[in-house]
């Protein structure tokens, strides 16, 4: 039998290095991009920024950098303003079959994406809709709603229902309770969930491969097509920028949640 | 107070138009109208027969399921002292464990991919590694085959199995380890006899949950496998896009969308309900 010591050392060790594992593939490439190299090599012989250079002087690169943030963007606002109404709804309505319609509410998430994907082009090919950026958007809405009213559901249960009653009594509208008490109360977590939204378009590919057509390739679009033909460098550049888009959303949202006193993401 | 239910059925619709415009309708009008163009329902059945048993399709369900339960396993294996250790520390440990799973969580599946397929590669760190230790004389073919899908899917997919994990081995009273303890309980029979069986429905739930993402993957094994790991999603998305194969892509459809929706029955009785989603 192992000594209680010796146990503890051997699970740390374990431990140090699957998260070594688990954080050094995305560090690497992020590394491996800046490298002055023909090809990817790790460590890197010499640093420069010639894969950056390609990627953003090639305007079809561009493109798709203003057709991510675009479709992001539309995607978040879209998926937040519904899914807020919902999470409320869920949360102090008087719904029969209130289980059923949460699970079917998150079931896009279980679903897989080819499925959904091949049935929405199934119904946007025979409307003219492929390669229509706003479409794409909402789209993109139907996997980033689950997301969305897990955060907001969670961020609504924290605003104390008394304090809406309270302004009813003293003369308050429904309407008015809703965007003078509630809203406000539970703006960081709006702010979260708006975030995690634009992230989850952001970094949709599946969809996107059946919708984009040659106009509206999106940055994973771009980089698959790209990838399905040769690794290259400048895909380690492109990445890289997806990587710190990941990673300043995580800090935003880190800084949001220090404020409102929640630890871990979502839960 | 609470709303009516008219107010509330007014705020959910907008979520219910989206979800049944461009969700359930299309998943049904799809399936529907690919299968009516077989005909009457013997061809049907007879077609469905002659596709999911022909050898490419069952072919790849098998490999499908077999890659599905490999990585599954291979998840919590690896997971399992991670959630341990992630539900065990405090302070700044706790928060730089918690980066190591949420920034790949987080990180678009093609870039884990792409970063995976740098590491594997012939001229890779990988290779590099194996033959500096002297482990291998020429570089293995860590790409384009078995390895990398079972290694690309597997870090793919072990953050959702550690956060399951960890959901479940948080919510452990830490009062019936220590009346254990000082019971004369040793660590072992503490893990084995109170730990375990306390933290077991997080394992169900983190192996059903991983494998029902794992059967419906299409990025990954495409990327980095070889022509022997076609998955069943693969197989969809070539009858879509290039054979232009409607009714054999609503038939696998139906097949995997069947095993898909019956483990999520299961698995909503082991989780909380939203659990899947962070």
């Amino acid at each position: 039998m192992m000594g209680p010591v010796l146990r503890a050392t051997l699970l740390r060790v374990l431990v140090v290095l699957l998260c070594f594992g688990l954080l050094a593939p995305i560090v690497i490439v992020a590394i491996a991009s800046f490298s002055g190299d023909g090809y990817l090599k790790f460590p890197p012989e010499s640093l420069s920024t010639r894969w950056y250079a390609r990627f953003l002087g090639d305007p079809r690169w561009r493109q798709a950098i203003l057709n991510s943030f675009l479709i992001g963007a539309l995607a978040s606002a879209l998926s937040t303003l519904i899914g807020f109404l919902a999470a409320y709804a869920m949360l102090r309505g008087r719904l029969p079959l209130r289980r059923v319609v949460a699970a079917l509410l998150l079931t896009p998430v279980i679903v897989p994406h080819v499925i959904t994907a091949v049935a929405i082009y199934f119904l946007s090919a025979r409307f003219g809709l492929v390669s229509v950026r706003p479409w794409i958007a909402v789209a993109h809405s139907v996997v980033a709603l689950p997301v969305v009213l897990v955060i907001l559901q969670s961020a609504l249960r924290t605003v104390d229902p008394a304090l809406e009653r309270a302004a009813m009594v003293f003369g308050c509208t429904r309407w008015g309770v809703f965007h003078r008490v509630v809203l406000p109360l539970a703006l960081p977590g709006v702010v979260s969930a708006a975030l995690f939204a634009f992230l989850t378009s952001f970094d949709e590919l599946v969809i996107s491969i059946f919708l984009a057509g040659f106009r509206s390739e999106t940055l994973p679009v771009r980089i698959w097509n790209s990838l399905l033909l040769e690794v290259e460098p400048t895909i380690a550049a492109v990445s890289t920028l997806l990587i710190a888009v990941t990673t300043i959303a995580l800090g935003i949202d880190a800084l949001l949640r220090r404020r409102r006193g929640e630890g871990f993401p979502g839960r | 107070m609470p709303l009516t239910l008219r107010a509330t059925l007014l705020l959910l619709l907008p979520a219910l138009l989206l979800l049944s415009g461009l969700f359930l309708l299309p998943i049904g009008w799809f399936l529907t109208a690919s299968i009516a163009e077989l005909g009457t329902w013997p061809e049907i059945l007879e077609e469905a027969e002659a596709v999911l048993l022909s050898g490419a399709v069952g072919r790849s369900l098998l490999t499908t399921g077999w890659i599905g339960l490999v990585v599954t396993l291979l998840t919590l294996l690896l997971g399992y002292p991670v959630s341990y250790a992630l539900s065990r520390v405090r302070g700044a440990a706790f928060t730089a464990i918690l980066l190591c799973i949420v920034l790949p969580y987080f990180t678009s599946t093609i870039v884990r991919t792409y970063a995976w397929m740098v590491l594997l590669g012939r001229n890779g760190l990988i290779n590099q590694i194996l033959l500096g230790l002297g482990l291998v004389a020429e570089p293995v073919n860590l790409l384009y085959n078995r390895t990398g899908v079972i290694i690309g899917m597997t870090y793919v997919l072990l953050p959702y199995m550690v956060l399951t994990l960890y959901a479940a081995m948080k919510a452990v009273d830490q009062r019936l380890l220590q009346a254990a303890e000082g019971m004369g309980a040793s660590p072992g029979q503490i893990f084995l006899r109170v730990f375990m069986p306390l933290t077991l429905h997080g394992v169900v739930a983190g192996l059903l949950i991983t494998f029902i993402l794992a059967i419906g993957f299409f990025v990954t094994p495409a990327l980095m496998g070889g022509p022997g790991d076609v998955m069943v999603a693969m197989l969809i998305e070539r009858e879509v896009e290039i054979t232009q194969n409607w009714p054999s892509a609503a038939l696998m459809t139906i097949v995997l969308l069947a095993v898909t929706l019956s483990l999520y029955a299961v698995y909503s009785r082991f989780a909380e309900p939203g659990e899947a989603v962070r």
